[in-house]
């Protein structure tokens, strides 16, 4: 060692360094699972890291593969991480041919040129939803079509509201919420959960109280929103619903639920299934507004894209790719499976027929807003950011609800100016 | 490869000789360069442009991002999350590598005697290292639950409140760093331990015979022998837990309201952890912490230059 250049030991020092530099090299590495030339095989990113190799989502993707004469390669991501991704691939210029991607994105990356519109990519979106078919839409035109719609309500467990005393029917706004809750507590046992995470689904839960105060995401800090912020708080300072909601995603949040010791929570479409196999009897409810009637609340669920290709005689597949896994007989066994609600009408009829408990979902959906609506588009990610930030900042006691979000609007006003 | 080796040792190089040796070190060098170029230089450089241009959406795909200078720099070092996240570093950097050596030294003494089972506890020490960090994150954030944990359901069992050790602005930073302190040891025990045993016994024999007490021989042989390992195990975990990212957001996504969020995780929110990346700033806070650990990295180097040289 004595007697090695100092170049070199620069050299070793700088390599040293560069492992603690590999969290930020990450943001200018490619993606290594598209290949994008072999002409035969076309990609499919999805968010769906839940289904395997086994599961009938992914035998659908090779079977319309088949169909199409080429070979489905498909990777899934978490949701969180797929945007990035997809931008980073673009950049690179190897973009999957189908990306089945989170509603409000939709609008960042049709700005961002990554997405073709329907003017290019031929696929048909007449049979869909207007309101639903929204969250894809962008300065007048279409870059995608909806896979299924999810929204959020409130569950509640039947015999934890029997022995409280409790009659669900007469919950018609926050203050008979409030009520409920505390019976709830009074009989020993918890009273609500949900999920305050800071990520955007923290945002996505808190969204139904915010707009069922009448509260703007274009002003953040109205009294309308501090009163739904302080619903939250004073329910955390009640011991109403447990502190452990500020980290609980909506995953942690349903298992508190299926512990049966709690009233209510505060899920989505997708928890169906599950709430069959909780193992005692439970009801849903539209999540009330502050002074009566159902709170609109945001719709979920992921769109069906054609990212922007260099080769673009690829589209012709694509197209029959998408036609294929978005035909009503598809939809049908896809939104079974992912238990969300149809985007098509014809599709949620059948639905209700074979499950009549949906209805209380479709009938959700159908008064559920986007989140990107209001003109937000793009704007929407630099208002969420903030928001969830103020609902964490409020529910852990760091600030007042008040202070929280006029923090948020400075913010969110400063950040889409 | 193509090159032959020369037949016979030439007494002296002629000109022509000189540039064929010259030319084969080279050969033999240009894989570790390529290497270095693709792997280091040429990301840290990709970070760096990307930090001095003001990226949006569009720009980021298509390319044609204008050079905005330190911008990007100004804008980290500004904001409000800037303050707290170096001090969040710094605490959570010097308690997890403070503990976490103090600990690894104690039990690396403590093998070092080789009692019975000692090799098989040894073993079950390293558990924490072998296993993947995102399932030791989710069982520290799993047992400190504040509503279901076990750490908590103990705590009451005995008598005291429990605390909102992942939720409350007050204790997220210190659970973090308490779950990356229990991962931190065995890497500090295994490197100090095998220090351990490159010291020749027969010092410590002969300091026994001189009637020096246990914490005498550690005191003043030990610990002085160890010095360097000591030094490059430092060095390591000071790396190691500048980048430490997977526990704190696994456990508490830096929150809540960012009250254990260090300069790792704040780099990973506004590259990835939004629905609209802001990789600019991204880049900017990834490149602080690169600066960081290059500073502390020449320091190294220096201290042992002058260890050497002494």
């Amino acid at each position: 060692m004595q007697t090695s250049p100092l170049w070199r030991r620069t050299v070793a020092a700088l390599a040293a360094v560069a492992l603690a530099g590999g969290l930020a090299a990450c943001s200018s590495s490619t993606s290594p699972n598209n290949s994008g030339s072999a002409s035969g095989t076309f990609t499919v990113w999805d968010p769906y890291p839940q289904f395997d190799d086994a599961s009938a989502w992914v035998q659908l993707l090779k079977k319309c593969g088949t169909d199409a004469g080429v070979t489905v390669k498909r990777t899934a991501f978490d949701t969180t991480d797929l945007t990035g991704k997809v931008l980073l691939a673009a950049q690179q210029g190897n973009a999957p041919d189908v990306l089945i991607v989170d509603n409000p994105v939709v609008s960042t990356l049709a700005e961002g040129g990554v997405l073709t519109s329907t003017d290019d990519n031929k696929i048909d979106t007449s049979s869909f939803l207007p309101n639903l078919l929204g969250a894809g839409q962008s300065g007048g035109k279409t870059y995608g079509v909806p896979i299924g719609a999810n929204t959020l309500a409130l569950y509640y467990n039947k015999q934890v509201l029997t022995d409280a005393a409790v009659d669900p029917s007469a919950i018609k706004d926050w203050p008979s919420l409030t009520a409920a809750l505390a019976k709830v507590k009074a009989a020993g046992k918890k009273g609500i959960t949900f999920s305050a995470i800071g990520t955007e689904e923290g945002t996505f839960q808190a969204l139904p109280w915010f707009w069922g105060a009448g509260a703007k995401l274009t002003q953040l800090d109205s009294p309308q929103a501090v009163a739904a912020l302080s619903l939250w708080v004073d329910w955390l300072k009640q011991g109403y619903a447990p502190n452990s909601v500020i980290n609980n995603t909506q995953t942690t949040s349903w298992q508190e639920f299926a512990t049966g010791q709690y009233a209510f929570a505060e899920n989505g479409t997708w928890q169906l299934g599950n709430a069959k196999k909780a193992g005692f009897e439970y009801g849903i409810l539209a999540i009330p507004a502050q002074n009566g009637g159902t709170a609109p609340a945001p719709t979920g669920g992921e769109f069906v894209t054609v990212p922007v290709q260099k080769q673009t005689a690829r589209y012709g597949t694509t197209q029959k790719l998408v036609s294929c896994l978005a035909s009503p007989d598809n939809l049908y066994a896809t939104d079974t499976t992912l238990s969300y609600v149809a985007p098509v009408k014809s599709v949620q009829d059948k639905q209700i027929t074979a499950n009549p408990e949906l209805k209380v979902w479709v009938d959700a959906v159908a008064v559920a807003k986007g989140r990107t609506g209001e003109n937000l588009g793009t704007k929407y990610p630099k208002i969420s950011e903030p928001l969830w930030t103020a609902v964490q900042g409020a529910l852990s006691g760091a600030r007042t609800p008040q202070a929280a979000l006029s923090a948020a609007q400075q913010t969110a006003s400063s950040a889409t100016r | 490869m193509r090159s032959t080796p020369p037949p016979a040792p030439p007494r002296r190089h002629g000109p022509a000789g000189r540039w064929r040796v010259q030319a084969a070190a080279w050969g033999f060098c240009a894989p570790l360069a390529a290497y270095l170029f693709l792997f280091y230089a040429y990301p840290l450089y990709r970070n760096l442009d990307l930090s001095l241009r003001d990226y949006t959406v569009r720009s980021f795909v298509q390319g044609g991002a204008p050079f905005s200078g330190l911008a990007n720099y100004r804008k980290v070092t500004s904001d409000p999350t800037f303050l707290p996240a170096l001090g969040h570093t710094v605490l959570f950097t010097v308690a997890s590598i403070a503990v976490q050596f103090g600990f690894g030294m104690a039990l690396a003494v403590f093998f070092h005697r080789h009692f019975r089972l000692s090799t098989i506890l040894r073993a079950l020490f390293l558990v924490p290292w072998l296993l993947p960090l995102i399932v030791s994150a989710s069982t520290w954030s799993w047992m400190l639950n504040s509503e279901s944990g076990v750490v908590n359901s103990v705590l009451h069992g005995l008598g005291i409140a429990g605390v909102h050790w992942l939720t409350s602005p007050g204790w997220s930073l210190a659970s973090v760093t308490l779950a990356n302190i229990w991962i931190g040891i065995p890497f500090n025990l295994v490197i100090l331990h095998s220090g351990l045993q490159a010291i020749p016994a027969d010092i410590n024999e002969a300091a026994a015979l001189d009637g020096a007490t246990g914490w005498q021989v550690f005191r003043f042989i030990t610990f002085p022998l160890l010095r360097p390992v000591s030094a490059i195990t430092l060095l390591l975990g000071l790396i190691y837990t500048l980048k430490v990212f997977d526990i704190i957001w696994v456990m508490t996504r830096g929150g809540p309201s960012d009250s254990s969020t260090t300069f790792a995780t704040w780099s990973y929110r506004l590259g990835f952890g939004n629905l609209l990346p802001a990789f600019g700033p991204g880049a900017a806070v990834g490149n602080l912490l690169i600066l960081v650990a290059l500073v502390l990295g020449l320091l190294y180097i220096r201290v042992q230059h002058r260890q050497d040289a002494a």
